[in-house]
């Protein structure tokens, strides 16, 4: 290999790069408003939900349990309306999620130890954020007639001896302790953006030279094809430390994403990533003759996995098994274990090790292979 | 070391079943200019681009400079300047980063980069376009830029594929002047062509036809021998010849 030529390919790539303002927007662009985007819009966090009361019972008992749910910041009342009717409307004009009825002999039930239920309604139409808003309002109802109910008991007995309640659960979540989505969304989306700008940009830089006709020029010279993937390579990997160091300083100062482990070995992993996506795009546009085709391949083969199937949003652990076997062989699946082991549990080397791997397994792979078909290409 | 340039022996390509060069044979000296004849699709482009190394041969022999295409484009690559029918340059680079870019992949040394540099931007007479964009220059310039970038790194022996296709007949024939120019200075240059009044411009040529070569020699030769005026005439007589033999 000649550095010479090598260098040569670099610069000139850095110039159509600098040159194009296509690319150089998409270079630029594509991280800045991923971010904005998910990092704020993204949000998975479910509070303040929308909610009517209708209380048929109206004692002291019944107020006392709405008091409970006008106190939690996860519901906000927007009204007691005095029939069944309203809540139904409100739902189906979208004008709220949950809907509780409190039925007439509620207290009554309660103070003769009987079971108390409570009717929650609820807009299933979005799933998610339905079970987690269920689940708010089930524990609201739950704790506040346990604790009645175990109230009534100790008076009856006359003994201070039964508290309520019965078993107590304290929980502790770690390394994202208020459980704020844009925590995991942030870091998570430093593996898509690099393999969208690694993959796509890359993608068009080989397509184009054939487009051109410009290729043919460079095989009559010594240029050899590792020559070229590695000096097109090196001009689009300084785009990527570019975009990284964006996406990094847009996570840590402006969605205060806690960097909690070695930020050397962050900037180390990514750069492996950064090989592999690189190559990927030069591979798939080594094996194209329009920039067209190499494009649209790039979207499809680095956004949607990216996306999906690194567990950057979606929980791997829930698809079906065989779509979780194939995301084994995405490499942002890899990178996002790190990003987050790194970002938010602050492990190093020694935890994310098999990661750093593979990472580092793929690149090499991949730049083989593209070697190889450009090699194939030509000949 | 052999006193030819380029040594074709018995070459056939097929692409599939279709026999693009037919069993061609031919010599070229060097410091000559060897003019490639025949209309389009005749062969002479994938002829040329076996000798460059862009292609392996079916079969028979190719040698440029010695050196055996099949067996080292390398070596052949380092020592030839090419000059594809597209002008292969950078549209969004200027004139002085094509020239730049080429001279770092031809690898030519660091310290004579600036001297080669110069005498390519005054043989093109485009030294005062160096910061144009490449884009924004005339065809014949572009043109004139093309060849330049082919022989930054002074290779003995030149290909132009059809170098004055689609370019101006004043811009041609100062083209043919830069030929000449290459050639005094002992450069071999192999150029193809459909235009024949360019024909006339060469030391000898070849007139290729569906893949074979029909006829070779010098163009005074070539018109004593059919007692023509022209070489137009020369080329209609032996096409019609070899039809004739065909059908």
């Amino acid at each position: 290999m000649n550095l010479r030529r090598t260098g040569a390919v670099t610069r000139k790539e850095m110039r159509h790069i600098l040159r194009d303002p296509r690319s150089l927007t998409m270079a630029l662009a594509v991280p800045v408003l991923m971010l904005l985007l998910f990092g704020l819009a993204l949000s998975l966090d479910v509070d303040h939900i929308p909610t009517l009361i209708y209380d048929a019972d109206r004692t002291a008992t019944s107020r006392a349990l709405i008091e409970q749910f006008r106190g939690s910041s996860y519901f906000q009342i927007l009204g007691y309306p005095d029939n069944y009717k309203a809540i139904e409307n409100a739902i189906d004009r979208n004008q709220i999620l949950l809907g509780v009825v409190i039925p007439p002999d509620y207290s009554r039930r309660i103070e003769s130890g009987k079971e108390a239920d409570v009717q929650l309604l609820i807009d299933g139409s979005d799933s998610n954020t339905a079970s987690i808003a269920l689940g708010y309002a089930q524990g609201v109802v739950q704790l506040y007639s346990l604790d009645l109910r175990s109230q009534g008991q100790n008076r009856k007995g006359g003994l201070a001896a039964r508290k309520s309640p019965p078993v107590d659960s304290l929980l502790r979540v770690w390394y994202n302790s208020r459980l704020e989505s844009k925590n995991y969304v942030v870091p998570g989306l430093i593996a898509v953006i690099l393999m969208i700008i690694g993959s796509v940009l890359t993608s068009l830089t080989i397509a184009r030279e054939w487009e051109m006709g410009t290729m043919e020029q460079l095989l009559s010279t010594p240029l050899r094809p590792t020559e070229l993937v590695l000096g097109k390579m090196a001009a689009y990997f300084v785009v990527g430390i570019v975009d990284l160091s964006i996406s990094i300083g847009c996570g840590v100062l402006v969605f205060q994403v806690p960097l909690r482990g070695s930020f050397l070995l962050l900037v180390f992993t990514s750069c492996l990533f950064l090989f592999g996506t690189l190559f990927w795009g030069i591979y798939l546009s080594a094996g194209s003759k329009t920039q067209l085709e190499a494009y649209q391949m790039a979207m499809l083969s680095s956004f949607l996995p990216a996306f999906m199937l690194s567990g950057f949003v979606y929980a791997i652990e829930s698809m079906p098994p065989v779509i979780q076997a194939v995301s084994y062989l995405v490499p942002a699946r890899y990178f996002v274990v790190i990003l987050k082991g790194i970002f938010l549990k602050g492990v190093g080397l020694d935890v994310l090790w098999l990661e750093t791997l593979f990472l580092a397994g793929y690149a090499a792979v991949i730049f083989v292979l593209a070697t190889r078909r450009l090699k194939q290409k030509i000949t | 070391m052999t006193e030819w340039a380029v040594e074709i022996d018995d070459l056939l390509k097929k692409f599939g079943d279709f026999v693009a060069v037919d069993h061609v044979s031919l010599k070229v000296g060097k410091g000559e200019i060897f003019g490639f004849l025949g209309p389009n699709g005749a062969g002479k482009s994938t002829t040329i681009r076996v000798l460059c190394g862009l292609l392996t041969p079916t079969s028979g022999r190719a040698s440029v400079g010695g050196v055996d295409v099949a067996r080292d484009p390398e070596t052949i690559r380092r020592n030839i300047g090419y000059m594809s029918q597209k002008f292969s340059l950078y549209d969004d680079l200027t004139v002085e980063e094509n020239i730049h870019f080429f001279s770092g992949i031809y690898g030519v040394p660091k310290n004579l980069r600036a001297e080669r540099r110069d005498y390519v931007l005054k043989m093109a007479g485009i030294e005062e376009q160096r910061n144009t964009m490449t884009r924004l220059l005339p065809g014949g310039w572009k043109q004139r830029l093309a060849l330049g970038c082919a022989i930054l790194h002074d290779p003995p022996i030149l290909f132009l594929d059809e170098p004055t296709s689609g370019v101006d007949p004043i811009a041609r024939r100062g083209f043919w002047d830069l030929i000449y120019q290459l050639s005094e200075a002992g450069r071999t240059v192999f150029v193809s062509t459909h235009y024949m009044e360019e024909a006339e411009y060469c030391h000898r040529v070849a007139l290729m036809y569906r893949g074979r070569v029909i006829a070779l020699g010098s163009p005074r030769e070539l018109k004593e021998k059919l007692s023509v005026s022209s070489m137009e005439d020369v080329f209609i007589a032996m096409i019609e010849a070899a039809d004739k033999e065909a059908a």
